[in-house]
């Protein structure tokens, strides 16, 4: 029931399993999401990254169909939303960002209703749930009302309840946000072995390390799409020269610094300054040299390969609102 | 299509199963009801308070003061010296009737232009002022040629409850608004836990249908409902005696009938709705008119034209009128097909309206 075994429509030739257009969603004055293009290739996980309020929960309900767009399209698997939503539930599943099961049944009773809501026969269902409970490590659970659980079990059952009906796109609201990073590693590693399967898998998270694990990535901000593509060029493309600073008097190389108007932006990375600078400088690293020589600050500066959080800083416009020269 | 509804009733039922104190609710709202307003707000009042100033102090009018005290509507306490002490208890409280027999009893009593004697009512109390002006209008036994013009031009007889006990007058209508209560209560606040826990954004990104969804919640609601039904009337037929003259098929089916109206109309609440909290205040607001204006309290014709209006978009109004009917006059489930009729419309009313508003959307 995985995306080979299905008769893929005609529509969705174009190999991507989500195809947006200027896709926005106004709330009252607010654009909570404001003229998002996104091509989300087959098999592959797509992240969302983006702070809190920048429009990432409201682009994945627009994507399954729970919002209406107040204007763009949106294709899913070949098929118009939200006007197909319906008919493609059983092909979507979709992870809440809050947990959004049943606290007051067991594990088992959980996935069993999910099962029936899905509409799968009891054979089949206990083939299933026999098999999440093997993928997801929940059968010593299995009678535990939900409501007990820790953090990273009841993660553990929502992935177990939306895969359970094998969807081809599951959509992830930020599922690791209440999860130990044991946790998250191995929720990673189911991540990977669905995509082996050829699921399409949408996740939002505002975790860099998880964003990096991505084969594809779009920066939100403010509702827009800021910066979008593969993690390793994002980093290799970013519109900045990095330069890390190692420096006793990190306030003081920090205020040096910011005069610097060719600097962009300066992070402290414990006794360390991420600093970034205009590319179009000639010899970047000698000019911040100059620069803390010039104030008397006794440092070291080397040319090194971006972050992801040097490309978020970046692609967010310098860190307006972050750790700014705004800010000073 | 059969299986999703199952699986939500299951769902609903194992949950209602775990919440104790729903299912504390469930029971315990009817017994509580039913006793309370069986034993406690009794409409035959008993032993009301009384003292008495008598300025004639004649055999007569003693007599006339035990025949009233005989009728046990009335309790004697120590009499007043005067008419200004007797207000005085009666502002405190400590007496809530006062019969006053004047100094020219004898002459009053040969006359016939003015009453023999007056009674003083505390009218702050509601159901004190009825009784004792029924009270002054009870023909007193007659004792040969003492009250030669005052017999009564009319005898009253109270047809199906002869006794005019309270009990049966109140616990027909007792299973409508116990009904009312829970069923409107419990559906809204069904579905906007859901909503408010997150567990309905979650449901409406599977493939079940929204009448499924809401048919799969309500379904174990009407099951309790007719439960509360037949807990209601059997405690009041074996504790207080009351009746069952017509069908008891009819009054399930009446009664069915009236629990799926009130479903609904928790339903459309549940659609406005975004908290519990909201829903139990929505729930209340149509519950406290229901009490008052179905003719549970009030006798309806009795009421204004407005009033009787607004009673009749109540169903707890046509089922009051149903359930009275037969229960109490055996009147078979045709003879109320007017009543019924308009639960029937009330039922399509707010099914179309839940079903317009909730949609499987969260804009």
């Amino acid at each position: 029931m995985n995306a080979s075994a299905r008769r893929a429509p005609a529509a969705s030739e174009n190999g991507y399993a989500i195809s947006a257009r200027g896709l926005t969603r106004v709330f009252g004055a607010v654009r909570a999401v404001d003229g998002i293009d996104l091509d989300i290739p087959r098999a592959r996980i797509y992240g969302f990254l983006g702070p809190n309020g920048s429009g990432k929960s409201t682009t994945i309900r627009m994507l399954c169909g729970l919002l209406s767009p107040s204007a763009g399209t949106v294709d899913v698997l070949g098929h118009h939303m939200p006007r197909d939503a319906e008919q493609m539930r059983s092909r979507l599943g979709y992870m809440t960002q809050k947990f959004s099961l049943w606290d007051d049944l067991s594990v088992h009773e959980n996935l069993e209703f999910m099962g029936q809501v899905f509409g799968m026969r009891a054979a089949q269902r206990r083939a299933r749930i026999a098999a999440v409970a093997d993928e997801f490590d929940l059968a010593a659970l299995f009678k535990q009302r939900a409501g007990t659980l820790s953090g990273g079990q009841r993660q553990r059952l929502a992935l177990a309840a939306a895969t359970l009906h094998e969807p081809e796109l599951l959509l992830l609201d930020e599922p690791t946000s209440a999860v130990d990073p044991q946790s998250r590693r191995d929720f990673w590693e189911s991540l990977f072995a669905l995509v082996t399967r050829g699921v399409t898998i949408l996740v939002s998270t505002h975790y860099m390390d998880e964003a990096e694990r991505c084969h594809e990535l779009a920066i939100l901000a403010n509702g827009k799409v800021v910066a979008q593509g593969e993690p390793q060029r994002l980093m290799s493309d970013i519109p900045a020269a990095v330069i890390e600073v190692e420096a006793a008097d990190t306030p003081a190389a920090r205020l040096a610094l910011l005069a610097d108007p060719g600097v962009l932006s300066v992070a402290q990375l414990g006794t360390r300054l991420h600093v970034l600078l205009d590319p179009t400088l000639p010899s970047p690293q000698e000019r911040v040299t100059q620069r803390l020589l010039a104030a008397a600050v006794p440092a070291q500066a080397l040319l090194v390969r971006a972050s992801l959080e040097d490309v978020f800083v970046a692609a967010t416009g310098f860190g307006r609102g972050n750790d700014s020269r705004a800010g000073h | 299509m059969l299986l999703r509804l199952l699986a939500i009733t299951t769902k609903e039922v194992r949950q209602l199963a775990r919440d104790r104190l729903t299912f504390g609710m469930i029971i315990g709202i009817p017994l509580m009801q039913i006793l309370l307003f069986g034993y406690a707000i009794n409409f035959d009042v008993r032993d009301l308070r009384a003292a008495v100033v008598d300025d004639a102090k004649t055999s007569h009018s003693r007599a006339l003061v035990a025949d009233m005290a005989a009728t046990g509507v009335i309790k004697l306490e120590p009499a007043s010296p005067n008419l200004p002490d007797l207000r005085r208890r009666m502002e405190r409280g400590e007496v809530s009737v006062g019969i006053v027999i004047p100094a020219d009893f004898e002459r009053r009593r040969q006359g016939t232009d003015r009453a023999v004697a007056q009674i003083l009512v505390d009218g702050s109390e509601p159901m004190v002022d009825a009784v004792a002006r029924a009270l002054a209008s009870v023909p007193l036994p007659n004792r040969a040629g003492m009250y030669p013009s005052r017999t009564p031009v009319f005898e009253v007889r109270t047809d199906y409850n002869p006794e005019r006990r309270t009990a049966v007058q109140v616990v027909p209508a007792l299973i409508g608004v116990i009904l009312n209560m829970t069923m409107v209560i419990f559906t809204a606040a069904a579905i906007v836990r859901e909503r408010e826990r997150g567990n309905l954004e979650l449901l409406i990104a599977t493939p079940v249908r929204s009448w499924e969804l809401m048919a799969g919640k309500l379904l174990p609601y009407v099951l309790i409902g007719l439960v509360q039904t037949t807990l209601i009337l059997t405690v009041g037929a074996r504790i207080f005696d009351v009746p069952v003259n017509g069908s008891l098929l009819d009054v399930y089916l009446a009664a069915a009938l009236f629990i799926a109206a009130t479903l609904t109309l928790g339903l459309v609440i549940s659609t406005f709705a975004r908290t519990q909290f909201q829903a139990f205040q929505m729930s209340f607001l149509t519950l406290l008119p229901s009490i008052l204006l179905s003719g549970f309290v009030f006798p309806f014709d009795g009421m204004p034209p407005l009033a009787q209006w607004i009673a009749q978009l109540l169903p707890l109004t046509h089922f009051v009128e149903m359930i009275r009917g037969i229960l109490l006059r055996g009147a078979p489930l045709s003879a109320m097909h007017v009543p019924a009729l308009k639960l029937v419309v009330f039922l399509g009313v707010t099914l179309a309206i839940a079903t317009l508003r909730f949609r499987k959307r969260l804009d």
